[in-house]
């Protein structure tokens, strides 16, 4: 560091409001598109795997591949084929939430004790209603617990999608611009923020757990 | 409280057959467990039946047939006539009541809301679906106003199996499926279910069929007993008295027990069985009179009695003695007193207790009706008493056997169980 | 394509310091040391919490937090303060940037894994064998190395998986740095524009290799561990009586177990 650089800017915080909101708001629009997609697909497939029991592994290979491969790596590799845009970034993004939304998913379908599942077909519940109306109610806790995960991963995720070097990096960007211009009042923004994004997104979902279910909440201590 | 119920409907078995297509099966060439084998047997409305047998019998089979969570491969399940295959299969499942012994309650919503999930799928309006709800808890025992807003996780297990109940009958069902339904809790709350539900049937009068592996639980609760044999096959159908009175196999003799005698006690009651009459000496007699009337007595006593009848004791010949006449201290209260009502398994049991002979049976009022004597007793269990096919002697000379070094063997109690199990 | 063969194949790119074999070692030994560093902290502690079953919530607690964090944000928060230790003359500043700042960060991210799974591992051992341990007299340190790491070691190497899958994919990007390691051959492409994509897709396809190649070799050695009874490949999902800790199971299901 070049002697004199003051280690946090507070001047040039101010000065650039707008620029580290831009950036926030493309880190936004950088995981949303993923989450909701890998949302959707896993519920699908995590559905069909609880049908299909064989199913199970071959995705869960599948998925746990594309997991495996460093996302810098997925990242560098589709850049000159899709270009410089969002999509470069949803792909993976994407694919690296399908391991962990699939394993939870299906775990939280399969938790779901097998008595229940029989009385409710005994009960006269069609397939449909007894999936909607006891399957997943009782598998949110875990659905949910899926989900956090793979925001927060996801969140950490777009942050390497800058070292690209696009316009569209989101708080990563700021950190590559602090670091190449050593600039650390840049990078430390970057970084904080991007820390402050995924550990608040983890314990909103943690709230959103235990307001969905308050009946894990109502143990025997009530009696 | 009395509950509204209207119906009860006739269930009809005929030449039921579920086979299962697996490779064991197929190899064997036989039956596989779970497998049920032409049953043919009808449950009249109102009844209890209680199906009952060995694992792998093919009990719970036959009960999960009736609402075809499965399916038989041939014969045909009528409900009031009407061949249930024929019936909408959710239509159906919604109009008969269902019991699990894990119970199954729905961890995510309120006790009140999983007893009301049947008319809930039914469409009842919210209010009617609360109203029953409470009844139905209130029926069962639990106060509504305390467990209708709980969480299953809230309860202990012994209200859980009641909120199952409630919740199988909450549609107010013709019939009731309940496969072990008070096997998951200890015998004391167990026993205590059992009684209420027969209260409660007492009052609504559905038809139940009752799922266990427990003979004593089938001969108290059931009406109709349907003793099942590994294999599929029917052993025996009939009240429980004719079970433990005339067992139809040696499978039958063995399943319920070698003290089917004793049960067959707790099914009678002192009324059924001929009483004698008592020599009695009342107090204030002269003793020259009761001296006499003892010395004749068939058992050499006679039984003091009071002035309004009531027993106070036996006296022999030689305890009545003195010119005042009969009092209350020449007595000896050494016999149990007995009612009508009392099982002939506790009479029995008092009078051996007490080391005594005879029992005095007494009215509401404690007054003397009669004497029921052990000899009685053994009489009533000897009546109707049928032995299945099976050689008495042969059995006991096996027994006593001896190998070649003079060592007796014992018979090989499993090998005879087979051996009853497959040729009965 | 062709040009990736021919980057992959030119012996230049073999040899010296900005060769593959070099480049390579770089990675492992950063990575490595990181991971034996993340385990030397976190298997102790998993072992104590697992095995007394006490400071469980604190431990969960800390490891949420600790897998929410991004990655990147976490290789470039130490840089100031070790630049700035590296005046004082402790190290070499260069060793302060490109080496300090990656290795606490893929240290700090590998313990979360591990920490849990190990937690978890002991947490699965029945708990009537380790009463049955104790019955016989085996003293509590025998217990754990006896009956509880043995039956719990296959979950262990699980989240040894994860950390060293976590551990090589931040080696990769902290290469931006200006360090080593295969993450090397992205950047410089990176820079180089049209002219560096084989060099790009070259150091795309090596990471990845080496990451899958790990991954399976770990994957093989927690299959081995695993009790013989469990072992079909692609176990599939069995009911389970009670639903579990969410939080635990979240985690726990990124072990690969």
């Amino acid at each position: 560091m070049p002697p004199g650089t003051k280690l946090f800017d507070f001047s040039w915080t101010v000065g650039h409001l707008d620029q580290i909101w831009t950036r926030i708001i493309q880190h936004f629009q950088l995981i949303i598109v993923p989450l909701l997609i890998g949302i959707v697909i896993s519920l699908i497939l995590a559905v069909w795997a609880v049908r299909q029991r064989w199913a199970y592994a071959p995705v869960t290979l599948i998925t746990g591949i594309l997991y495996t491969i460093p996302s810098l790596a997925a990242f560098a590799v589709l850049r000159p084929i899709t270009g410089l845009s969002f999509i470069t970034a949803w792909i993976p993004l994407t694919t690296y939430t399908l391991l962990i939304l699939f394993r939870n998913f299906t775990a939280g379908f399969t938790s779901v004790p097998a008595d229940i599942l029989e009385a409710a077909e005994g009960m006269g519940y069609t397939r449909r209603q007894r999936l909607l109306r006891v399957e997943l109610p009782l598998a949110v806790p875990l659905i949910i617990a899926g989900i956090r995960l793979a925001s927060v991963t996801t969140i950490g995720l777009a942050t390497i999608v800058a070292v690209l070097g696009d316009q569209f990096g989101g708080l990563g960007q700021l950190i590559t611009e602090g670091i190449q211009t050593f600039f650390p009042t840049k990078y430390l923004l970057g970084a904080i923020l991007s820390v402050i994004l995924a550990v608040g997104a983890d314990m909103l979902f943690v709230r959103l757990e235990r307001l969905i279910t308050p009946w894990a909440r109502a143990r025997a201590g009530a009696r | 409280m009395a509950v509204q119920s209207h119906q009860a409907a006739v269930v009809e078995f005929d030449h039921v057959t579920k086979h299962y297509d697996t490779p064991t099966g197929r190899r064997k060439g036989g039956p596989t467990p779970g497998a049920v084998n032409d049953l043919s047997m009808t449950v009249p409305a109102g009844k209890i039946c209680v199906l009952v047998g060995p694992s792998g019998c093919g009990k719970t089979t036959s009960l999960k047939m009736v609402n075809r969570l499965i399916e038989p491969t041939s014969g045909q399940i009528k409900i009031d006539g009407v061949d249930a295959a024929t019936r909408e299969l959710t239509e159906l499942r919604r109009s008969i009541g269902y019991v699990i012994q894990q119970i199954g309650l729905f961890p995510h919503q309120t006790i009140g809301e999983n007893v009301a999930t049947v008319p809930r799928l039914l469409g009842w309006p919210k209010p009617r679906q609360r109203e029953r709800s409470e009844e139905l808890l209130a029926i069962v025992g639990l106060d509504p106003a305390k467990y209708r807003d709980r969480f299953p996780s809230q309860l202990s297990g012994g209200e859980r199996q009641r909120v199952g109940v409630a919740r199988a009958l909450a549609a107010d069902p013709p019939i009731m499926l309940m496969d072990e339904p008070f096997g998951a809790v200890d015998p004391i709350v167990r026993d205590r279910l059992q009684n209420e539900f027969l209260r409660l049937q007492e009052q609504i009068a559905k038809t139940i069929m009752f799922v266990t592996h427990d003979i004593d639980e089938a001969i108290k609760m059931g009406d109709l007993v349907a003793v099942f044999q590994t294999g599929g096959h029917l052993a025996q159908f009939g009240p429980p008295l004719e079970i433990l009175a005339a067992p139809a196999s040696e499978f039958v003799a063995r399943f319920v027990g070698q003290d089917r005698g004793l049960k067959r006690l707790s099914l009678l009651r002192v009324s059924d069985v001929a009483m004698q009459a008592p020599v009695v000496a009342r107090v204030g007699e002269p003793t020259a009179d009761a001296r006499q009337r003892a010395s004749a007595a068939p058992n050499g006593y006679v039984l003091i009695v009071d002035g309004a009848n009531r027993p106070l004791g036996w006296a022999a010949p030689d305890d009545l003695s003195g010119g005042d006449g009969v009092s209350a201290e020449m007595a000896n209260p050494v016999s149990p007193l007995v009612n009508k009502r009392t099982t002939l398994k506790d009479a029995l049991s008092m009078m051996l207790d007490a080391d005594v002979q005879t029992g005095i049976v007494v009215d509401r009022t404690q007054s003397v009706l009669g004497l029921v004597t052990i000899e009685a007793v053994a009489r009533k269990m000897r009546e109707g008493e049928h032995s299945p096919a099976f050689d008495d002697l042969a059995l006991l000379a096996a027994e006593e056997e001896e190998d070649a070094d003079g060592v007796p063997v014992r018979a090989d109690a499993g090998a005879a169980d087979q051996a009853a199990l497959e040729g009965a | 394509m062709d040009g990736v063969i021919a980057f992959l194949t030119d012996p230049k790119n073999w040899e010296g310091t900005t060769g593959i074999p070099n480049r390579l070692v770089e990675h492992l030994e950063i990575s490595v040391l990181a991971v034996i560093l993340a385990g030397l902290i976190a298997i102790p502690i998993g072992l104590y919490i697992g095995h007394t079953n006490r400071g469980s919530g604190l431990a969960i607690n800390l490891a949420n937090i600790g897998r929410a964090v991004p990655s990147f944000a976490m290789m470039v928060i130490p840089v100031p303060l070790t630049l700035t230790l590296a005046e004082t003359g402790l190290y070499d500043p260069n060793f302060g940037l490109v080496f300090l700042p990656p290795f606490l960060a893929m240290t700090f991210l590998a313990i979360p894994p591990l920490l849990v799974a190990t937690y978890s591992g002991l947490r699965s051992v029945d708990r009537d064998l380790v009463e049955a341990g104790r019955g016989m007299g085996l003293r509590e340190r025998q217990i754990l190395s006896r009956i509880e790491i043995p039956i719990a070691s296959s979950i262990i190497v699980g989240g040894l998986r994860t950390s060293t899958l976590q551990v090589i994919a931040t080696a990769t990007i902290a290469a931006i740095l200006g360090g080593g390691g295969l993450g090397r051959f992205i950047f410089d492409g990176l820079n180089q524009g049209l002219a560096g994509r084989p060099s790009i897709y070259a150091g795309a396809i090596l990471v990845t290799v080496l990451a899958v190649g790990i991954d399976l070799l770990l994957a093989w050695v927690q299959t081995r561990l695993t009790p013989r009874a469990l072992r079909k490949p692609g176990r599939r999902p069995t009911p389970r009586q009670t639903p579990g800790d969410p939080d635990l199971e979240g985690v726990s299901a990124l072990v690969r177990t």
